[in-house]
């Protein structure tokens, strides 16, 4: 009988990612409503020493596999090496990270299965001994609630920096043991060639903690020092909408939306974005949203828990000078 | 190069969703309905190595008869062929049971690349192509917004931006690749590109004719079951923040961001 929650860890060039931790104490939870053991899998490279990790966050145990080539991150690697452990330990649940490579691995991992799996989700929760997902569909207009038939492990992904993360009790401790397995060279077909790390060194949008985002209200690439202004200021990032990616002032991988990223920053200010369902798409799981918009019927303002109508090259330099109070 | 597209049809991003009163599907009554934007940039990949390497672009179709309008699309654009699965009993399916489907059209064709989109816009799921290039023991590479095909033609070389950075990732052929926006931009048919679409060769399959059985399909068969559709979370109301002047109206901002909100 399937039984145990897992999540699998996210790390890169040896630091655990911050969804690694969302996951963890998600699983706790679900662990909890189950009455069953939490485990983490761990895959990297010279990576066993960050398995202690996990404990103070809830973990009972944590799988670890260590290999030169699991590091960096390939399908094939991962999905050989997890498919080999999820068989021999048949858990009930397996959760990812909806992060770019999550939604890879998960993907593939789910054929290798054969089971189904829920993407991007936003809640999770335990209904006569099984998991629920809910998750957004068409763009967010609308929100599925799904849960598995014939399908075990149960797997999902979930939409990073929605879950909360558990307060660390350095008091507990997770059992920390080496996951067996093997790797075939010959199952490794594609392979990492480079890595072009992007210029700026900004967070990027998905895991941004603050996004300012500028909108055709912007008028021109130019007007873009006013929100990195403010931004700068109070630590966000800029993102942009597609209007403003679509006319060439800001690059694709600034936008935020249906066919851009999706983000769940705690704040969220839309600088001259009138709200399009594709943009809202993008942003809706905003805990806090901003709007600041010189007309007063863009339909971002219904989405807004603070609106501001005026001018966006008023309000925000004023705006840049109000906050240093607080930061 | 033989190269396949995979594509479905999905409703136009303006549309106003609406629940059925089954809750578990939406209303299609004024659905546009119009290729899945992520299925184009894989058709247009497709035609763009097919004129630098020759070849040819076989286009697949999956879903109810109007699928062959955009299947059409596609050859307009330039593809040479098109297939259509179409069968009632793939109604309510789930992802696996179309890559099922997807698979076993494809399986009797040759080919050195296959094309999906990342995801629909629909399901928002993102796991067809994945399940496809399983199925047929090919690699994957996910989400490309650039590729090249190998002088030798055995590898392809393409990129993948993650978060902060941007993978450059060596795949054998035959593989898999789903496209994300800024892979390309896809044309537009011209006129005697629609003209000569029609006579190229579209031919439909049911489950049956792939040597499937139906009953593996459809709703009854499906691992993610859907219990719910809901619409989505709504917000408290919000509050237009008051002021005579863009400095005042900043400040009661800031403060309320700081006091009330906390995030600051």
């Amino acid at each position: 009988m399937a039984q145990g929650v897992w999540t699998i860890a996210e790390q890169r060039d040896g630091e655990i990612r911050k969804i690694s931790y969302e996951l963890v104490s998600e699983g706790r939870r679900l662990a909890d409503a189950l009455g069953q053991e939490l485990t983490v899998v761990l895959l990297g490279s010279n990576i066993k020493d960050k398995a202690a990790e996990f404990g103070p966050y809830g973990a009972n145990k944590v799988l670890v596999a260590d290999d030169s080539r699991l590091e960096p991150y390939t399908t094939d690697a991962y999905v050989s090496v997890i498919s080999q452990l999820v068989k021999a330990n048949e858990p009930g649940i397996l959760l990812l990270g909806a992060s770019v490579e999550g939604k890879d691995l998960a993907g593939r991992l789910a054929a290798r299965l054969d089971v189904a799996m829920a993407q991007d989700c936003t809640a999770f929760a335990i209904e006569d001994g099984k998991l629920v997902a809910i998750r957004p569909i068409y763009a967010g207009k609308a929100y599925a609630k799904v849960t598995f038939e014939n399908s075990w492990p149960q797997m999902a992904t979930a939409r990073p920096k929605v879950m909360a993360i558990n307060e660390p009790d350095p008091s507990k401790s997770a059992e920390v043991m080496d996951a067996a397995f093997t790797l075939d060279d010959a199952d490794l077909k594609t392979k990492v060639l480079d890595v072009i790390k992007d210029a700026s060194g900004k967070v990027d949008l998905t895991e941004a903690d603050k996004i300012v985002s500028g909108g055709r209200g912007m008028k021109g690439p130019e007007n873009y020092n006013v929100l990195e202004a403010l931004a700068d200021v109070i630590g966000a990032s800029v993102g942009a909408s597609r209007s403003a990616v679509d006319a060439g002032w800001r690059p694709h991988s600034d936008q935020v939306g249906q066919t851009g990223k999706v983000v769940s920053p705690n704040l969220y200010v839309a600088c001259g974005i009138s709200g399009a369902i594709q943009h809202l798409a993008g942003m809706s799981t905003s805990k806090v949203i901003v709007a600041i918009n010189k007309d007063g019927d863009a339909p971002i303002f219904q989405k807004a828990d603070y609106g501001v109508v005026g001018d966006l090259f008023d309000v925000v330099p004023a705006l840049t000078e109000e906050v240093k109070k607080y930061v | 190069m033989n190269i396949i597209v995979c594509l479905k049809q999905v409703p136009d991003t303006e549309t106003q969703i609406k629940i059925g009163s089954d809750r578990q599907s939406i209303v299609t009554d004024d659905v546009k309905w119009v290729m899945n934007p992520y299925d184009e940039f894989g058709v247009e990949e497709a035609l763009r190595l097919k004129e630098k390497h020759g070849g040819e672009v076989t286009v697949v179709g999956l879903g109810p008869k109007r699928v062959t309008e955009s299947i059409r699309t596609a050859l307009a654009m330039g593809a040479d062929k098109g297939i259509l699965i179409s069968d009632e009993a793939l109604n309510g399916s789930d992802s696996l049971g179309h890559a099922k489907a997807l698979a076993a059209a494809v399986k009797g064709l040759e080919y050195d690349l296959i094309f999906t989109g990342q995801r629909g816009v629909d399901d928002d799921l993102g796991i067809v192509g994945a399940t496809l290039a399983e199925l047929l023991n090919i690699p994957q590479v996910s989400l490309i917004v650039k590729m090249e095909v190998a002088e030798d033609g055995k590898s392809i070389k393409v990129e993948r931006p993650i978060e902060g950075e941007t993978l450059v990732i060596t795949s054998t052929l035959p593989a898999l690749v789903t496209a994300q926006k800024g892979l390309n931009e896809p044309r537009y048919a011209s006129l005697p590109g629609i003209m000569k679409a029609k006579k190229k060769p579209l031919e439909e399959k049911s489950l049956a004719g792939l040597g499937l059985n139906s009953a593996d399909f459809g709703a009854g068969a499906r691992k993610l079951k859907i219990l719910e559709l809901t619409p989505p979370p709504s917000r408290q109301a919000g509050k237009i923040i008051e002021g005579e002047t863009p400095q005042e109206k900043a400040a009661q901002l800031a403060k309320l961001l700081h006091e009330e909100a906390k995030v600051l």
